[in-house]
């Protein structure tokens, strides 16, 4: 019986694959690597690998502590390397439009009633719920993939980290 | 759905499969073959590959776009009907005059298909299974199999694991860990959740439970951000279809290794090939058709947009066909 080696990958162990054109242009694929990306980012940047219209999927280099922020919508992260601790606030007021897109930075320490934390690893998918804040740490640098939607703080730098030729 | 709006004759065939009918199309199988008529043609697949992609046109419910069960059969959705063609995204039979298209209510078509797969999948075969885990879709008819054939996509409405939503796998549950991924992590994450917050504060191992797919090349909805799917699945060998794209779909690779052949969607010309290894991120754009082979059972993480507007949108050119420009 074969004795099957998952691969996954990591910000210090990643191999890219890419696109073979044939008659086409690379560009149209918008193709990168996540743990490239986050070896070049700084810590808690927010930078979109995956664009459809309104929505994104961020990469996010996790070190240290994260500011806190506010989300007005479900965001959802998935840990693909490192291991990261999420603590989860409910503010004691409004922070963020309901109807606005992206979460922000919520300035200074936000009052209001801890909800509980979440201590997520390699695999592992947390949801960072609607008009509530969260803070991230992470004592080695790691990597998150956020799904949510373009906001004030989604960087994009698409022809830096694509394949173009 | 019902049982009415399905044609098919009785009694069945020398090799026990009954033959079925909708509009202008008849569908034959026998011991190693499915042959469908049309009024200006016909064609012949192989058993195997044709019931598979039957299979996921049926559990997908025709999304998203367009499912060629090969390079001249397939299923156009419109979202409310369907169209079944053949040729129709074929530049040779189209200019042979051979191709031929016919609308069909959603309920209608799926009635039918349905149908055909109660009666043509024998009970050894799981079409959706990977071909080392399954028996044989050849020969004789022998019996069928429910329960392969009528599974449940998840769609979880918020994240699979909330309080009434899509539940955990596990092996009490009746996913054991696949064969190809048993060197995969389950530990769960450390969910520490104060009073009052059980429905905001969860987490759950995403890679356990994709380990835990009986199913290759089945998207599932994992979370939901408004119309941003997160629809993961587990791949291996060849992806069944060629999906004809009627909107920008972005995969993930999260594990493993997948090459996807890429084609014009209207012609089938070759365009590209995408070699996708783990932590890969790319765009497949709106106006292309594409098969996967993995060679290894790996995780994807397929991730749609599924606002209803977005099709016509592309079609009118509203929208662009590719993601962002550079």
């Amino acid at each position: 019986m074969t004795n099957y080696k998952t691969v996954f990958a990591g910000l210090d162990h990643y191999e890219k694959g890419g696109v073979e054109v044939i008659n086409d242009d690379p560009k149209n694929y918008v193709f990168s690597n996540m743990f490239e990306v986050a070896s070049q980012a700084k810590p808690w940047e927010k930078v979109a690998v995956a664009r459809n219209q309104e929505y994104v999927l961020e990469a996010i280099r996790a070190e240290g502590t994260s500011p806190w922020r506010v989300t007005p919508h479900d965001e959802f992260a998935i840990v693909v390397d490192g291991e990261v601790v999420f603590e989860l606030l409910d503010p004691e007021k409004t922070l963020i439009d309901p109807s606005a897109s992206g979460s922000i930075t919520v300035s200074g320490e936000p009052a209001g009633k801890m909800m509980g934390k979440i201590t997520a690893s390699r695999g592992h998918l947390a949801l960072l719920p609607a008009g509530k804040c969260y803070r991230m740490n992470a004592a080695k640098p790691s990597v998150i993939i956020q799904q949510t939607i373009l906001g004030p703080e989604t960087v994009e730098r698409w022809s830096q980290i694509c394949q173009k030729f | 759905m019902t049982e009415a709006s399905v044609v098919s004759s009785e009694p069945p065939n020398q090799h026990g499969y009954r033959p079925f009918t909708l509009g202008g199309f008849r569908f034959e199988r026998d011991e190693h073959f499915v042959h469908v008529q049309w009024p200006t043609g016909r064609h012949v697949a192989a058993a195997e590959p044709f019931l598979k992609a039957l299979m996921r046109d049926v559990a997908w419910n025709f999304f998203y776009g367009t499912v060629n069960f090969d390079s001249v059969i397939g299923t156009l959705n419109h979202y409310g009907d369907v169209d079944l063609f053949a040729g129709r995204f074929n530049e040779e039979y189209r200019k042979a005059e051979l191709d031929h298209s016919e609308n069909f209510p959603h309920d209608e078509i799926k009635a039918t298909f349905q149908a055909m797969l109660d009666d043509w999948v024998n009970e050894d075969f799981d079409p959706f299974a990977a071909p080392m885990e399954t028996g044989s879709a050849y020969g004789e008819k022998s019996g069928s199999n429910a329960p392969a054939v009528t599974r449940t996509r998840v769609t979880a409405k918020r994240m699979v694991g909330l309080p009434n939503d899509e539940p955990l796998r596990s092996d009490e549950s009746g996913y054991p860990v696949n064969r190809a991924f048993a060197d995969v992590d389950q530990t769960e994450p450390k969910v520490e959740v104060n009073e009052g917050y059980e429905n905001d504060v969860s987490a759950f191992n995403f890679f356990a439970y994709l380990s835990r797919s009986d199913v290759t090349w089945n998207p599932s909805v994992v979370s939901v951000c408004r119309e941003s799917l997160l629809c993961p699945t587990t791949e291996e060998f060849i992806l069944p279809i060629i999906h004809g794209n009627d909107r920008v779909e972005w995969f993930v690779q999260l594990s493993d290794e997948i090459i996807w052949e890429v084609e014009d969607r209207e012609t089938g010309k070759p365009r590209a090939k995408v070699v996708m290894k783990a932590g890969d991120c790319a765009a497949m754009p709106a106006d292309i058709r594409h098969q996967g082979y993995s060679p290894k059972r790996s995780m994807l993480l397929v991730w749609e947009n599924n606002s209803a507007d977005l099709p016509g949108q592309i079609a009118r050119g509203e929208a662009p066909t590719v993601p962002v420009t550079f």
